[in-house]
This record gives structure tokens, sequence and C-alpha cells, in this order.
């Protein structure tokens, strides 16, 4: 299994080893919720209107239908956040008696098959009272728009500002001000595995068992016990395999929790698999914004100020358990990203509008503000006849820790080191040169730089500052050697694809001395694993991490002292390594397996000093930490179609200490592949009446192999002080830096023309939009 | 996403195929050919057709062979027959060249040229060489069999002159002459989706002037069809940079562009103007 690591005994941390994940997932043998075989099969019958008032809804004889009517008892979807003018709206379950978007459930019905529950759910007469939608959130703040929700007065959900006291006194002595009004349109996180859920109920305990393809189990188990007004300990949350999940899957979403109300009923088991037209309508979708943001810049080129608009579109709900806030929040917090910059002024709002609810998804707000935040500096750049090189330089952070305007404390980085590092492999004048004979041939290059930071591993403190009423932060994980002497780390987080269990695994390793594919990681089980919030925002490998290497140390010390007593030695002579504690300096050595046999089995040899097993547990909840990058990415365009081809990416990036370089590596190709659909292809499009015109993955474009340029990764390591592992989290920082790069090089292209671009998803047809207009302008003044 | 209920058939010979063909017309009963089209539709309950006549069994049908005038493609021949050339002559280039541009290889493996024909997307390669080269369709029934020239073929939006109760049975492509050129681009966001826009031309030289144009435009119009304006372009002109240009601006100027969310009409049109172009261009590679 692991074919490349030869030996015990040394450093696993640092190397490229398997993933102990992937030979069940490859071979066909993992297990997925929708493999689950099912009494009962779920079809949601979804509102065709964006907005209005449900007149009927009327099954087919004998069909067992079930409408907000039957759910009287169960408890509204509420998130909650106490800060922020946020205003609290509920969600039914199945909508009762107002449509709000299209695609959202109406009503289910109950079927012995999943073929047949569709056939049924096709002949349910709907009656819907049609009103007026409204889709787009500049629209939906416009006096006289229809309201959303009778709670949320103009339709703003949440309004967060910011101004720091110096603002108004820089603003105006500014040299330069530079201003960019971006926009980005709604995406979906597609992952591999729309949602499913399984739901069934166990006579002998009246227990019920939801396996789910969730992020967080243990989060689902509160939330929905909550909602149904049962005991937690009533129900058993399982994630199994989980293909992919992208922060889309850490929102609750009401059909799972009608799968458990309908166990409880039926007294059986019920399933639902999406099906990918559902997951593009009526799943969660993300990174609807306006920003607008200024920039006030001394005669130098040195950033004093920003100052930012954010409108969210978040759709018709809030998610639970980020709330709404999530994007604009971020937005506002973390909106001057790499720059010292210590003026910041802010207005960010969460609008509610007819469309599908907004959530998390990889790169939460950052995928935006680091696109406008570069695209300001390019402009910048451009207005102080700079290079975007030396305006980056002026202004990167270098001194740590930082705090910034918002009063985020950034831990040591290397800003400038990566981006220089960067620029140098590139080779940027052999490049320029390249750009200049392209163009003189009637060929357009563009190259794009992009500079961020990605705030990663945050704890508790972090989600309480967003006053949210639900604070995820720490995690716990419980490491136990068993009378065998293998190794078992039980674990709060939820891993996904991330290899989270070779990686917890390679830390485990180093402690106790034992190669990690003995060491099973067990997680996604609220019956056996500790309580935790799952897996999102580039949390796990540090708060998880961190929390197994607390738990490891203990175990460490456990096998030290368990050696200590059998061997008769000093425990500061005892050294654990091969499997085995041995003398330092002698050939006494007792295995592992040995130990852990005696220490449960012989516990009286051990004169009651030792209490008896190996089980310990850490629980970690750090500040939160910056890892960093710089994106660099040379496309070409073409000027008559608007195409943008990659013709060449490259990262430079740092992330502390690196586990396993293989996983981070791949880490950060998934997130610019994502982060190239964000920038030039994917896009939820709306037309004006509320419906989705891009419900399935011909006119949803994701990026294929195809598309994908080969993509150059440069590494530097500083290890973080924030972190006990020393690792930074780095999940998301490829979606974060690719829409800002992209677009760069998009208009660097450009820049012959004319004309800018500062929308995303950049594609041909707006690109085209663009180059007409300035073609027409020079043929009127010609 | 599970289709409707629908009873799948299974015939062996030609004459089995058109007699359930003739049965279950009347239901919307439907051939499937590679089901690359009509099982995704189906999937979405597009479609709901009762009765489903599969055809990969019938014998026969998988004919693919030239008479020294016309290249015969029967009813089972897929895409990726033509991924090597099928003859010697130039056509046999063409329709290589023109297929790699097909969706994806294991569609490729699965989907049939006469499939795509009776399916009648306007933005389908094989609806465009078809319209562009003449070709004739061989269209059976119980009732009998006709020939549908496919100028009169291709009626709209996935919809032709085929009656309900008749087969695709073949398409006749005319061979091209041995100084035959060709050109063909296409325009698409991603590899393997379908063309924005698309365009195939031929002509031959005389005496160094282009003679016997055809421009053929896909995916613009609710069907592929020939431009004159663009072909009158071309015609006793020398293949070179101002009459291509004339050629594509012409084509620009006389489509009727449908729109869609990622393609206004503007833009279909500067999109025509550059696959003309560069369709004309590629003739000269
Ligand atoms: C992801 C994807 C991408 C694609 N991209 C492209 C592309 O770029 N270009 C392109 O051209 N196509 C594309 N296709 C479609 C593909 O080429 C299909 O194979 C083709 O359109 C239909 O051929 P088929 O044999 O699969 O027909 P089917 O799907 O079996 O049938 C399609 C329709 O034609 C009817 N039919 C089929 N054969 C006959 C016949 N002999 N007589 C009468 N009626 C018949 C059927 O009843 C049905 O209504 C794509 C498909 C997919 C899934």
């Amino acid at each position: 299994m692991t074919a490349h690591t030869k030996g015990t005994g040394m450093k696993w941390v640092g190397r490229a080893i398997r993933r102990l994940e992937d030979p069940a997932l490859v071979t066909g043998q993992g297990h997925f919720t929708a493999d689950l075989p099912a009494e009962h099969w779920v079809r949601f019958v979804r509102s065709p209107n964006a907005a209005g008032t449900i007149d009927s809804i009327k099954a087919p004889d004998g069909a067992m239908l079930i409408t907000a009517a039957d759910l009287k008892a169960v408890k509204k979807i509420t998130p909650m956040l106490h800060k922020f003018e946020y205003r609290p709206v509920g969600q039914s379950i199945l909508a009762d008696g107002i449509v709000r978007y299209v695609g959202e459930a109406v009503a289910a019905i109950v079927a012995p098959s999943e073929e047949e529950a569709e056939d049924i759910a096709d002949l349910v007469e709907l009656n819907i009272g049609a009103t007026a939608p409204v889709v787009d959130a500049r629209d939906a703040l416009s006096a006289g728009a229809p309201q959303i929700h009778a709670e949320a007065p103009g339709n703003v959900i949440l309004k967060g500002e910011v101004k720091t006291a110096g603002f108004d006194g820089v603003w105006t002595s500014a040299a330069k001000i530079v201003k960019v009004d971006a926009r980005s349109h709604r995406q979906n996180a597609t992952p591999m595995e729309a949602r499913a859920a399984h739901a069934a109920y166990d006579k002998a305990s009246g227990r019920v068992t939801l396996t789910c393809t969730t992020q967080m189990p243990h989060l689902m188990r509160t939330a929905i016990a909550d909602l149904l007004g049962i005991a937690e300990s009533d129900l058993r949350v399982i994630a199994p395999d989980v293909g992919g999940g992208f922060g889309q899957k850490m929102s609750l979403c009401a059909e799972y929790v009608l799968l458990v109300w309908l166990a409880l009923r039926l007294k059986s088991s019920v399933a639902w698999t999406e099906d990918r037209r559902e997951n593009l309508i009526a799943s969660f979708h993300s990174r609807d914004q306006y920003i607008a943001l200024e920039g006030a810049f001394d005669k130098d080129a040195k950033l004093l100020a920003l100052r930012a608009d954010v409108v969210s579109n978040v759709g018709a709900y809030s998610c639970f358990p980020t709330t709404s806030g999530v994007e604009p929040l971020m937005a506002m917090a973390e909106m001057p990203g790499p720059y010292d910059v210590q003026q910041y002024q802010c207005l960010a709002r969460g609008v509610l509008t007819n469309t599908c609810t907004m959530a998390a998804y990889r790169g939460v707000s950052r995928p935006i503000i680091t696109f406008t935040l570069e695209r300001l500096m390019d402009k910048a750049a451009k207005a102080f006849h700079l290079d975007p090189v030396d305006i980056r330089r002026r202004n990167l952070i270098d001194k740590f820790p930082y705090t910034s305007a918002t009063g985020l404390i950034y831990d040591e980085a290397t800003y400038k080191q990566t981006l220089e590092m960067a620029v140098h492999e590139i080779d940027l004048p052999a490049f320029r040169l390249r750009q200049k004979e392209a163009r003189a041939k009637g060929r357009y290059l563009g190259i794009g730089f992009a500079t961020f930071s990605e705030r990663t591993g945050y704890g508790s403190p972090a989600f309480a500052a967003r006053g949210m009423a639900i604070t995820p932060g720490w995690e716990t994980v419980h490491v136990s050697v068993d009378p065998s002497g293998y190794v078992e780390a039980r674990i709060g987080s939820s891993p996904h694809g991330q290899g989270l269990r070779t990686t917890l695994a390679q830390i485990i390793a180093d402690e106790l001395g034992i190669p990690p594919d003995l060491i099973k990681v067990v997680h996604g089980d609220t019956d056996t694993a500790p309580y935790g919030w799952g897996t999102f925002a580039s949390r796990s490998l540090v708060i998880s991490g961190g929390a197994t290497l607390i738990a490891a140390r203990k175990v460490r010390a456990k096998l030290i002292k368990i050696a200590s007593h059998m061997l008769e030695a000093a425990e500061s002579d005892i050294v654990l390594e091969d499997g085995a504690a041995k003398v330092a300096g002698t050939d006494r050595s007792v295995t592992v397996a040995t130990m852990a046999r005696e220490i449960y089995t012989q516990t009286h040899r051990f004169k009651g000093e030792l209490e008896p097993g190996i089980s310990e547990s850490g629980t970690y909840d750090p500040p939160g930490t910056f890892s960093n990058a710089c994106h660099i990415a040379i496309v070409e365009l073409d000027p008559e179609t608007g195409h943008v081809k990659v013709d060449r990416y490259l990262v430079a990036e740092d992330a502390g200490r690196i586990i396993n370089p293989m996983i981070a590596d791949g880490q950060v190709h998934g997130g610019i592949a994502q982060g190239l659909g964000n920038a030039l292809l994917e896009e939820i499009v709306y037309d004006e009446s509320g419906g989705i015109l891009t419900a399935n993955l011909a006119d949803y474009m994701p990026p294929t192999a195809r598309e994908m340029p080969h993509i150059e990764l440069h590494h530097m390591e500083t290890p973080s002080t924030q972190s006990i592992t020393k690792a930074k989290g780095l999940g998301e920082g490829g979606t974060i830096g690719a829409p800002a790069a992209l677009l760069n090089a998009i208009n660097d292209a450009l820049t012959p023309f004319g004309v800018e671009i500062d929308t995303i998803p950049a594609t041909p047809q707006r690109i085209r939009a663009a180059l007409r207009a300035a073609e027409q302008a020079t043929k009127k003044s010609a | 996403m599970k289709p409707a209920p629908f009873v799948r058939h299974v015939p062996r010979t030609l004459q089995q195929a058109l007699a359930i063909l003739s049965q279950v017309a009347g239901q919307d009963g439907r051939i499937l050919a590679g089901g690359q089209s009509l099982v995704p539709i189906m999937a979405f309950r597009l479609a709901k057709p009762a009765h489903l006549i599969d055809i990969n069994e019938v014998a026969g049908l998988d004919r693919l062979e030239s008479d020294g005038k016309v290249l015969s493609i029967g009813a089972r021949v897929r895409h990726a027959a033509f991924h090597a050339p099928v003859t010697d002559n130039r056509l046999a280039a063409l329709l290589t060249y023109v297929a790699r541009h097909i969706a994806h290889y294991p569609i490729r493996m699965r989907g049939t040229f006469c499939g795509s024909l009776a399916h009648a997307d306007p933005a389908s390669e094989w609806c465009l060489t078809a319209a562009t080269l003449g070709a004739t369709m061989v269209a059976m029934s119980q009732r009998g069999t006709r020939e549908i020239a496919a100028s009169d073929f291709f009626e709209g939006i996935m919809s032709t002159a085929l009656a309900d109760d008749e087969l695709l049975a073949e398409v006749r492509l005319p061979l091209l002459t041995p100084d035959a050129k060709f050109g063909f681009y296409e325009f698409n966001r991603r590899a393997g989706d379908f063309a924005m826009a698309a365009s195939l031309v031929t002509y031959s030289l005389v005496n160094g002037k282009m003679a016997q144009a055809r421009v053929g435009v896909g995916g613009a119009e609710p069907s592929p069809r020939r431009i004159e304006e663009a072909e009158a372009a071309l015609n006793g002109q020398s293949p070179d940079d101002d009459a291509f240009r004339a050629a594509a601006q012409a084509a620009s100027d006389a489509v009727d562009p449908l729109e869609d969310h990622q393609t206004n009409a503007e833009y279909r049109r500067d999109l025509v103007r550059v696959v003309v172009r560069r369709a004309l261009e590629h003739s000269l590679t």
C-alpha cells in the first residue's frame, strides 16, 4: 500500500505516501449512500414557479403524498446570527403556502421504487398562483421590489458595516482613487455525487439511522433532532464515502429532515437520490455578488484605504449553520487580502431573492474579493504606469504578525517571496517579448497575477465574531491502541476526498513510531466518532490534525510509561520506533503489541500506577493561520470569437509544513479546476421569470480535462506558529487565486483593444460584446 | 432522472422493424439507435415514448459502402466508423476530419450517423455535412421507400421530413472529385460540446478560381443549410483572404440567428463570420 515508503522509524510527515483511502475507491469498493436498498423511495415535487401561492396539490388516487400540512409538528429551519441586523427567516421542510424559487420542494411522493416515485410525481397536479418574482439582487434592493419574506423588509437579511477611525482623512488626502465594478455570476459547486439520503428505522431500539452525503454528520444530527423534537441519541448519522462536497454539503437540506421524519412515521427505510437537474436548480448555489471596490493610493502607488460595497444575492432562504452571512461577511472581513492597508470602509449586504438558497462554496467569497482586489491592483498599476508586479511589491504585507484593518491577525507568511518566486519561474521578460512578437502577428497573449492570503484552520472565536448561534471551530480526536497493538483514531472531522485518513495517520505514525498503514482513521459516524464539526473551510488538517497530534502525544507518553515499567528503564531513556519501545543505547525493547496486550490483560503488573488500556483524547481550537500563494496565468485570447485558451498556469504557494506533498498538490490542482470554471465557464443563468436556463451539464459548464492547462507548482514552507502541527490549510487556494489570475491575464491580452472585463465568468460572448463595442467606436470615429 | 415506462422491441430484420414501427408509431413509438440523444431526453422526461424499437440487432443496417458515385451509410453505422478514412475518396478524409469534432470518444462509439440526422440537432456536424454536400436520405416504412433530398429533409430544430412510421435506413453522400477542396471549422466553449457555429465548405479550382462552391453553416439557425450569398462571393474568385472575408461577411449577414443564454444574435453573427472564414482558410491547408 505504501509503495514508495521504505523502512520505519523515519519521519512520515512530509512524504508523498499514497492515499490509504484510494485502493477501495479506485476498485469500486467504496460505500456510497445511493448504494443502500430501501423499502420506500422519495421523489420531490418541485415548484416550477419562482414566486407564488400554492392553491392546490393533488396526487393520483392511492399515491402517498406528503405536503406541508403533514409536517405541522416539524419546526422550520431558522438559522440565526446575533449581529449585523440579521433578520431570521424560516424555511418549512416543504413549501408551506408560498413558493420562493424554482425548484423549491413543495411535496414528496413516496413509492416502492425510485422509478415509480418519479412516475407518480409526474402526475401530481400542482396549482400555483404565480406572483412577480425578483431574481437579481440589485433589483431586489430597489423600492417596490417584491418582498421575499415579511421578516426582512427591503429584502435585506443582513447588513455589515465597518469604517476605520482614520478613513475619511486618508481618503481625502489620496493622490489617486482607482475603482472596479466587479460582478460574479452565480455558481454551483457541482460535486460528482449529488445529494442523497437514506433513513432507516430500527424497530428494536426505535432509533433512526440517517446515512447521507454530508460534510458534517454531527451537526446534521443536532439540527434534525432539534427540528423533529427527538433526542439526539435516537438519531445516528452516517456519512459514508462522500463524492465531493465543496461546501454544498455543509448546509442542512430540508430534504434530509423529511427523510428522517418519514422513517419515523413509516417505521421503515426510505431513500432519496438527487438527480443532476435537481442539484443544479435546488441544491445550494453561491458566488452571486456585486462588489464595487475603490482604492485610495498615495503618489507612490501605496494603497492607503479601501472602500467596498458588497451586494450578495443569498437566494430565498438562509442556510444552516453558517446563515446567509457566509458570503457577505467573509467578503467584508477579508477584503484587504494580502495588502498592507489600514483604512477601510465596507458595507456588505445579504439580499433575498426568488432564487435557490446560497451557501458556502470552496473559497467562500474569496474567489470574488480576490478577483476584485487583484483587478483593482492591475488597474492601479496602469494608472500609475507601473508593472503589475511592481505595484504588488509596494503593497504586500511583509511584517508579521500583522493586524489587518478588520482586526484579523496574519501570522508569518511569504507574500513577497512567493510573488518573486513565481515571477522568476515564469520568466517575465521572455514572456513580454513573446507577447510583443505575437501582437505584431495579430495574436493576443496576456499574463495575469494573483497574490492572495487564505485564512484557514480558524477555531470557534472566528465564528463567534460573526455572531453565529452555532459556532463551529474546535475538533476532538480519540486515539487508542487496541489489545493487538493496532492504532485507531476516531475523528469528528468528516473528510470526503481530502485524504485525511492518510495525513492524520502520518502525523500519528511519527509520534508513535508505527507505519501509517497500521493506523486506522475512523470518521463519519455519530455513533463512533467524537462530536465534531466536520470538514470545510480548509480546517481539517490544521484543527483535526492538531487534535490528533495532542491525542497522539498522550498515547506516546502512555506507551513510554508502559515501556518504562516493562523494561525497567527511565522514561527519558525510552524511544519509540519500528513499532516498538527501545531503551536507547541497549538491545532491550518491547513491541507496541506486547505493551498493549499487557496494559489491557495484565493490568495488575502495573501495580495501580497506570490506568488500564490505551485511549486518549485531544481537542484543539486554534486561532487560525494564513497560507498564501501567487498564481500566474498566461492566456491566449481569440478576439474574433472571444475564446480564452490557458497556455500556462503557475503557482508558488506556502501552506506551512506540508504533511503529504502529493495530497497538497492535488488540493491545488482541483481548486484551480474549479477556479477556472468560475472564471471562464460556469454560470447558473436565471431568466427574468426566475426559471433556470442551465439545468444540465451541457448548459452549466464545468471544465473538462481538455480545458485544463498543465499546472506548475512551486512550494515554500513557512511553518506556522499558530498551528501545533505547523501546517496551514490549503484546500481553497486554488479556487481563490484562479479567477483573479485568469481575469488579469484576459485583461492584459485585451490591452491593445482598450477594453476591460470585470465579470466572471468571462464568457466568450461577454468578451466579444466588449470588443464589438470598441470596434464600433473606432468605426464611428474613423 | 429515470425515464417514464416504455416497452423495448428488438427486431432482427428490417421487415420486423418496419412492421413494429408502423404499429407503434401512433403511440410515440421511436427508433432507438445509439441512444446518445434519445436516452438523455428520456431521462429528463422531455420525451416519454411508450415504445422503443431498438435497431441495433437489425441485419444489414450496418452497411457502409461506396459504389463510385455515392457513399451509403446504413442506420447502424457509428460516428466512430469514420475515425479513419472509409474509402480513398476525398469525402472520406472530410468525414474523418469532421467526425473528431463530434462529442467525446465514448459517445462516438455509440451514436450513429443516421441517428444524428433523424434527431436533427441544429448544431450536429453530420446534419451540416448532409446539408452542405447534398445528401440523399432513404426513408423506409411499410408503406414503401422514398428518397428525400437534404434541402427538403431538415424542417427545423429537431424536426425532419421523416414520418412517424419511417425509418431512416440509409444516407447517401455524393463522393467528391479528386481535386475538391474542403474546409471545416467549428466553435464551442469546451471540447466536445455542440458547436455554437460551424461551417463546412467545398469547392474546386478551375484555372485558379473557385467553382461549385458550397458553403454550409450549422448551429446558427434552426437547421443547417447552404448559404447562397456566400457561395456567390466565392465562385469565380481566387481562394484568397479578400474572397474568404467577403463570403464570411455574406454568410454572417444572411443568417437569421438562433439565440440562447450564451449566444445572442450579434454574437452568433460574429461566430458565423469567423467559422466560415476559418473553414475556408482550412481548405488551403
Ligand atoms: C455529451 C454529448 C455530447 C454530444 N455532442 C455532440 C456533438 O458535438 N455533435 C453531434 O452531432 N452530436 C452530439 N451528441 C449527440 C450524438 O452525436 C448522438 O449520437 C446523435 O445525435 C444521435 O445519434 P444516436 O444514434 O445516438 O440516436 P438516438 O439517440 O438513438 O436517437 C435520436 C433520435 O433519432 C431517432 N432515430 C435514430 N435513428 C433513427 C433512424 N435510423 N431512423 C429514424 N429515426 C431515428 C430516434 O428515435 C430519436 O428520436 C452528443 C451527445 C452527448 C450525450
